[in-house]
């Protein structure tokens, strides 16, 4: 614990200028980490409904808001959900099918990610995917898109409505995870030397050249997500990824140790907030 | 699968459903306004002008008021960029959908057959800011409209 | 396999109005493949004919500068609920495809 305090201590004096930095990267508890974020949010875009946040960057920008409902309203996403669908109803070759791995419900998001005390990690729906498929005699698939994107898409439409809802257990391996997650998402990297928070929270609703910045709220809500840029649907790891690229970092690896445990943080700074996938951004 | 519950619904309405009055003789179209070979001349050509002249037999056109664009006024990435051209000038035969900024600027043509209404909406690329032009046959006379688009490059998203 | 058209046609008063999405890479023939620097070969849908109670409602052509995945939406008269709207596309490698749907 010192050693993640004195880390965090040294972090917190390289982004100086980010104040929540400062306030949640001593010892704080998640939940007095969340009513530090909520309220930065709130302050910093007053009167946005929590579950607007879940819209990212068209929450908070009107122009692009205009152009992303009209792409919305029939959205290049629905193919794929349906592509999904064949996937979910499409036996293994043993005979199972990912309903026997997950009771039968593809409406599975608002159980993700969640934290094993079994195998102390972390464990997110798309890895609980590949398990189920290696248990079942499959080859696992790819992270960052194709396939396990559709399957994503459909369990995320039929999830749509439910609230995000991580739960941080009081156990030492569980907030270790949290707070490693955390740490990434503070800690500057990169040729570029941002943070997540550098961007998304310091100056979220800024312009990084014309590009608006999202506010990091709500972030983990719309995923899969059809980028306009990819043009194809591309998971959340996928965009950890790009994102890592993009501040000239090296990135990680989907579904990887530090991924999965930023997306814990992520998610549980967005419990409460309608899961919204799959999502048409730019 | 029930779609149609879980779609996302919005409360204000959106662009593509929007229809903007309602040409009163549509039902007027000749037949060879319908079915018509890829006009690759049209599509490859890189003026404006050129580019009219191939798809509807000349350039000259007026501005008028009785066509309605709607597209953003900033495209947040040029690869989408939805745009609608709805007209109630009388008796629309055909549209030509431009954006002046591309290098081959004619994007599509609709050449409305029986009973069709001139209210049309698609997504096209814009390779840079400029103006989206709408060009509506209407009376043997070409008659136009066109709207400034600004085609950002991205910072990150982009 | 689903077919590459998605069709939603809808009447209200005496507006039929259709909106369809279709999956298509839509490519200019002007990009290069990142990986071999070769140029990607023109592949776009170049006519769309949409037909409903034994007419040709609208024919659009198009170039390559409509987006991937293209989305076109029209609206006519003339049309009744429990009309079938037929869509079809060709595209300039001459693949085609076609989907119906019901007016509702």
């Amino acid at each position: 614990m010192k050693i993640t305090k004195l880390t965090l201590a040294a972090i917190c004096a390289l982004s100086a200028s980010v104040v929540m930095a400062d306030k949640m990267a001593a010892d704080t508890t998640p939940a007095e980490d969340l009513k530090l974020y909520r309220d930065y949010f709130s302050k910093r875009f007053p009167g946005i409904p929590l579950n607007e946040y879940g819209n990212g960057v068209y929450a908070i920008d009107k122009v692009s808001r205009d152009s992303w409902e009209a792409i919305e309203e029939f959205p290049p996403y629905e193919p794929m959900i349906e592509a999904g669908e064949s996937m979910w109803n499409t036996p293994f070759a043993n005979g199972n099918t990912y309903g026997s791995c997950f009771g039968d419900d593809p409406a599975q998001r608002q159980h993700f990610p969640y934290w094993d005390a079994k195998r102390k990690m972390v464990v997110t729906l798309p890895l609980a995917i590949n398990e189920c498929r290696v248990n079942n005699g499959e080859k696992p698939l790819k992270y960052k898109k194709g396939a396990i994107a559709d399957l994503l898409a459909y369990m995320s439409y039929q999830s749509r409505g439910q609230k995000i809802n991580v739960e941080v257990p009081d156990d030492p391996d569980a907030l270790k995870a949290y707070n490693e997650g955390k740490s990434f998402y503070f800690a500057r990297r990169g040729q570029l030397n941002f943070s997540c928070a550098s961007c998304h929270m310091q100056s979220a609703g800024m312009h990084v050249r014309t590009d608006i910045l999202s506010p990091e709220l709500g972030h983990t809500s719309g995923w899969p997500v059809y980028r306009s840029k990819w043009g194809e649907l591309g998971t959340l790891h996928r965009r950890f990824d790009g994102c890592n690229k993009q501040v000239r970092a090296k990135p990680f690896e989907a579904q990887g140790e530090e991924y999965r445990n930023l997306e814990f943080f992520l998610s549980y700074m967005n419990n409460g907030i309608e899961f919204n996938g799959p999502s048409a951004r730019k | 699968m029930s779609m149609n519950v879980k779609r996302r619904v919005f409360l204000r309405g959106s662009l593509a459903a929007g229809t903007v009055g309602v040409a009163a003789s549509a039902g007027l179209l000749t037949p060879q306004a319908v079915i018509a070979a890829w006009n690759e001349k049209a599509f490859q050509a890189k003026s404006i002008d050129d580019a009219l002249t191939a798809a509807m037999g000349e350039a000259s056109n007026t501005a008028s008021d009785a066509i309605k664009i709607k597209a953003p006024d900033i495209a947040e990435n040029g690869a989408v960029v939805p745009v609608s051209v709805s007209s109630d000038l009388p008796g629309v035969e055909s549209i030509a959908l431009l954006a002046e900024g591309n290098a081959s600027p004619l994007v599509a043509t609709f050449m409305l057959g029986e009973g069709a209404v001139a209210d049309v909406s698609t997504r096209i690329k814009m390779g840079k800011t400029s103006d989206v032009i709408a060009v509506v046959k209407s009376g043997g006379k070409l008659h136009s409209a066109r709207k400034s688009v600004k085609v950002t490059i991205g910072g990150c998203g982009g | 396999m689903a077919k590459s058209i998605k069709i939603r046609a809808k009447i209200k008063g005496d507006t039929t109005t259709v909106k369809c999405l279709m999956t298509h890479p839509m490519e200019t023939g002007l990009r290069k493949d990142k990986k071999t620097g070769k140029p990607i070969p023109a592949h776009f849908i170049n006519e769309v004919v949409a037909e409903s109670g034994g007419k040709t409602v609208m024919t659009s052509n198009w170039s390559g500068g409509v987006s991937k995945n293209p989305y076109l939406s029209f609206a006519f008269i003339g049309g009744a609920k429990g009309d079938e709207v037929k869509i079809s596309w060709t595209d300039n490698q001459g693949g085609s495809d076609s989907g119906t749907a019901k007016i509702s």
